[in-house]
């Protein structure tokens, strides 16, 4: 498959659970600093999509590159340390750490067994943490235990862990769920302010959040994309009213 | 750092020193020497214990063949010291002088070539650790690079321990077979069986022992620890977040092989012989309930357990030697059901809490003083 611009190229990817099509033949290019909305019924194969990105899941057939380097063959954690991040739909945070342990383990510096033996939490990471954590709206909440975060704040603590990492590639499964409409208000803002020089796919269900944040949406349904385009033109488009808009 | 990790870490520091004045003053004082010979034969076992509290405890991955690493490490010291108590004049009456007693009995003629390294003292020590270090490292590469975790791993580690006790009583000629390695009696020279040898290698596992916590609580306090906290409560986060976990675990296993083989090899020179009775799964699972008694996450817990379920363990056998294994066997079950975080737990949430709250009561007291003053003023 040839080399790409793009940020991220899924050339005919595939993958069946026991038969089931789960993703079946997609395609789907993100540009660089592009913000990609994916929507769609239950079952159409979204997450099941951020899965195979990141590894959680392997491709049966085709192709995922990132900046080029084909991914569907490598491990996890050499595919997090090329720069992809990804958010779990529900809140995947360190309950019983604090809310700056669970920053600065996600610090990419000292990942292997020997160098975060030898890690220092020094002036650099330090920094990096409270930088982040206001990012986040956590700046006030750094010594807290994080199991007890209300659960919007468990979803922003995650993207915060992601950022630490500074990800090229953010991958984020229903960042808005359970929270309130003024912390979906506030996550409107973060992610317009997170997408600067990264390309960002989010998976929403939210119509009017889609509307907030998306430039560009993707519609799955059944394991294949069903339409792609500017979020007025996936609006009108029949087929998409059908399968998902118009329930 | 906050405030709670700074008492923590001053607290954790006062138990040490309580732990180490016990040991290095207090029981050798109260002791005859039989008895402070029991109390060094405990501590090598601590030696698992406190790696189990890495492993178990920190790592969340439960192993029940803790045994085979102990005995590993006990069998290359017993290697060394019984070479050196077959020399070609004492075993002259042997058809084939100069070989292990056991060897003769069995109609070996020759050193097994396995057996020709461990006439070096300093490939001995290394082994002592390299060894179970080493089959720590296969089977842990195994089994945590294909993610099998949990209560699959206990099994497997259970298997190793039977597998190793098999090997070990069926190749008598090589190993000594179902009795062991007996009639040990000198280190390069210096008879271990005299009281002053005892005193002085009851010495050096204590130190030992406190060099043991002191790293594993260097290992805690730093990022690889807060790691394993974190994989042990959402491994895939770690893994989404650059890591791979199986190196992580495999380092942990090693760590606590490496500290079991040590204790091993302390347990020989003290005790004098070296057997697969302590290699099978039955001493496995009983150094599971040391660490559970002590408390799976303190390291300081997992001693005082492993001291007081060996004292209990003597004197119940001593007294009702039937009764025992059900008692010990009730021990685990009250324990893991009552305080699952054992002794240390009890101790942290009644002692230390308490002490906290009176000591904060103080302090409130004194500034209510403080305040009342300045208003008379």
């Amino acid at each position: 498959m040839s080399n790409t611009d793009f940020s991220l190229a899924i050339e005919d990817l595939t993958v069946s659970f026991d038969g089931f099509k789960a993703i079946d033949q997609v395609n789907l290019y993100i540009d660089r600093n592009e913000l990609r909305v994916i929507i769609g019924p239950n079952g159409a194969g979204k997450t099941t999509l951020l899965d195979l990105i990141c590894g959680k899941t392997r491709a049966a057939a085709g192709s995922i590159k990132f900046k080029n380097i084909e991914l569907t063959k490598m491990a996890e954690f050499k595919r997090v340390r090329l720069g992809i991040g990804r958010k779990f739909q529900t809140p995947s945070i360190y309950e019983n750490l604090t809310v700056f342990q669970n920053l600065e383990v996600s610090f990419p510096k000292g990942r292997s067994v020997l160098g975060a033996l030898a890690f220092v939490c020094d002036e650099e990471v330090q920094q990096r943490v409270h930088t982040v954590a206001s990012d986040v709206l956590l700046g006030d909440r750094l010594q807290l235990q994080a199991g007890l975060l209300s659960h919007g704040q468990k979803q922003w603590l995650e993207i915060g862990m992601l950022l630490m990492q500074e990800p090229e590639l953010l991958l984020l499964d229903e960042p808005i769920a359970g929270m309130s409409a003024k912390e979906r208000d506030q996550t409107a803002e973060l992610l317009k302010r997170i997408c600067n020089n990264r390309s960002v796919i989010v998976i929403e269900h939210d119509m009017d959040f889609v509307k907030r944040i998306a430039s560009k949406v993707t519609v799955m349904h059944q394991g294949k994309i069903l339409a792609e385009g500017p979020m007025s033109k996936i609006q009108s488009d029949p087929r998409v009213i059908e399968v998902y808009l118009g329930h | 750092m906050s405030m709670f990790q700074a008492l923590n870490k001053r607290y954790q520091l006062i138990s040490l020193f309580i732990l180490a004045i016990l040991l290095v003053v207090v029981l050798p004082l109260l002791l005859d020497i039989f008895r402070l010979n029991l109390i060094g034969k405990y501590l090598s076992y601590a030696f698992v214990a406190v790696g189990l509290v890495m492993v178990w405890g920190y790592g969340g991955v439960l192993s029940l063949g803790q045994g085979v690493f102990f005995g590993l490490g006990g069998y290359a010291m017993a290697m060394f010291l019984k070479l050196e108590a077959s020399d070609p004049i004492t075993t002259k009456i042997q058809s084939t002088p100069g070989i292990p007693d056991f060897m003769d009995w069995n109609q070996i003629t020759a050193l097994p070539l396995m057996w020709h390294p461990f006439k070096s003292f300093s490939f001995s020590l290394f082994a002592v650790v390299a060894v179970p270090t080493l089959l720590a490292w296969i089977v842990s590469f195994a089994m945590f690079k294909r993610r099998v975790g949990g209560v699959y791993f206990a099994i497997i580690t259970q298997a190793v321990a039977l597998i190793l006790t098999v090997l070990i009583i069926g190749q008598q000629g090589y190993t000594g077979g179902v009795n062991g390695m007996t009639d040990l009696k000198t280190l390069l020279g210096w008879d271990t069986r005299t009281n002053g040898a005892k005193y002085i290698l009851y010495y050096v596992c204590v130190a030992l022992l406190i060099g043991s916590i002191l790293l594993c609580r260097w290992i805690q306090t730093s990022k690889a620890g807060t790691l394993l906290l974190a994989m042990r409560d959402k491994e895939d986060r770690v893994r989404f977040s650059g890591y791979d976990v199986a190196d992580f675990r495999i380092f942990t296993f090693c760590l606590a092989a490496a500290l079991s083989g040590i204790g091993g090899a302390l347990f020989t020179l003290q005790v004098g012989f070296m057997s697969p009775s302590f290699v099978g799964i039955v001493p496995s699972v009983e150094m599971v309930i040391f660490a559970a008694v002590g408390g799976r996450m303190s390291l300081i817990g997992a001693v005082y357990g492993t001291l007081i379920v060996n004292a209990g363990k003597s004197f119940f056998s001593e007294s009702f030697p039937d009764l025992w294994l059900f008692l010990m066997a009730g021990l685990f079950i009250g324990v893991t059901m009552a305080f699952p975080m054992g002794l240390a737990g009890l101790w942290e949430s009644f002692v230390v809490t308490r002490w906290e709250k009176y000591r904060s009561k103080a302090k409130g007291s004194q500034s209510d003083k403080a305040a009342l003053a300045g208003g008379l003023q």
